[in-house]
């Protein structure tokens, strides 16, 4: 079971989920270059956050057409597990991987913090140790954050249960002042009709372990690990 | 060669928070008759090309495949022919 952290020029999350993939949850992982084709050795490939290419045009929209994306196209469209981290999502969802796009944030100012997020689909390779509705506590710090995305597809997505993750109070309560940028319906993380493909603004490398600071995107990974290796996914 | 101009803005439906931030910024110097400021991007492009038809297409498929994220914004272009 081998991951893959992507590197684009301009992102700098790359060394954070290499150290929690690798140290705390002891997989085998390897950087993948943006110039890289060859993904065949890979079961699961994490697209880190930064700022690809300086965010020049829109956030992911440079980045979106490096080598290495086709054939992330071609390794999600497989089925395989493809997670796209605060700019890793922009970049999805500029590919078209992922629906929608992350705008300015509804106040213009980076946000830095913690939020709670409200897991709302516990039967995805990312949250299938998680309980239906359960809290966790993790880290977001993005300037362009705010999630849209068309009326129709909003509706069909939440038939499909493609949100993911709703930025909520400590309580799951999905509220105004829970939400940190503006974001339609709270989301902090969709996935695609599948599934295999996910993509959230909030960082869960940043909180997997206590030195960290909390340790509640450990059960994100954990999920991943356990839906690599056989495990069910809810439901 | 041509030289284009292409003017990327935000859809009508989607709120521009950067504008607004400068209209607020316009009406506290006193500039009473602003009611709406919406920013968008301009981007020059020189293309070599002989034929007008295809040097018009070239510039409609940057904007559909990189210059524009059609879920948000919308685009206009003009295209001059000028001396290389």
């Amino acid at each position: 079971m081998k991951f893959g952290v992507v590197i684009f020029p301009g992102s700098n999350c790359v060394t954070d989920c290499y150290y929690a993939l690798r140290d705390v949850f002891g997989q085998d992982t390897e950087y993948i270059w943006h110039r890289t084709k060859d993904l065949k050795y890979f079961d699961c490939i994490m697209l880190p956050g930064g700022f690809s290419y300086g965010d020049y045009l829109r956030c992911g929209a440079i980045a979106r057409f490096s080598p290495v994306m086709d054939s992330i196209m071609e390794f999600a469209e497989s089925g395989k597990p493809v997670i796209g981290i605060c700019n890793g999502f922009q970049v999805l969802t500029e590919a078209g991987l992922l629906p929608g796009v992350l705008l300015r944030n509804k106040d213009m100012k980076f946000v830095c913090d913690n939020v709670h997020l409200k897991v709302e689909n516990n039967k995805t390779p990312y949250t299938n140790l998680c309980a239906g509705g359960q809290v966790l506590k993790v880290p977001v710090a993005h300037g362009d954050g705010n999630y849209y995305v068309d009326d129709d597809t909003l509706s069909e997505m939440e038939k499909t249960g493609q949100v993911v993750f709703r930025y909520s109070d400590a309580y799951g309560q999905i509220t105004d002042t829970a939400n940190p940028n503006g974001s339609l319906g709270n989301i902090a993380g969709v996935c695609n009709r599948k599934g295999n493909v996910l993509g959230m603004m909030p960082h869960p490398e940043r909180c997997v372990e206590r030195l960290l600071g909390g340790e509640d995107g450990s059960i994100i990974f954990r999920s991943i690990i356990n839906y690599l290796k056989g495990g069910a996914v809810n439901g | 060669m041509f030289h284009a101009k292409v003017y990327i803005t935000l859809k009508k439906s989607i709120a521009d928070p950067q504008g607004n931030a400068v209209r607020e910024a316009l009406s506290s110097m006193k500039f009473d008759g602003v009611k709406d400021v919406r920013m968008g991007k301009l981007i020059e492009i020189k293309l070599e090309e002989k034929d007008r038809a295809k040097a018009e297409k070239d510039i409609r498929d940057m904007c559909d495949t990189l210059l524009a994220n059609t879920v948000i914004e919308d685009y206009t272009y003009d295209i001059l022919e000028v001396q290389p």
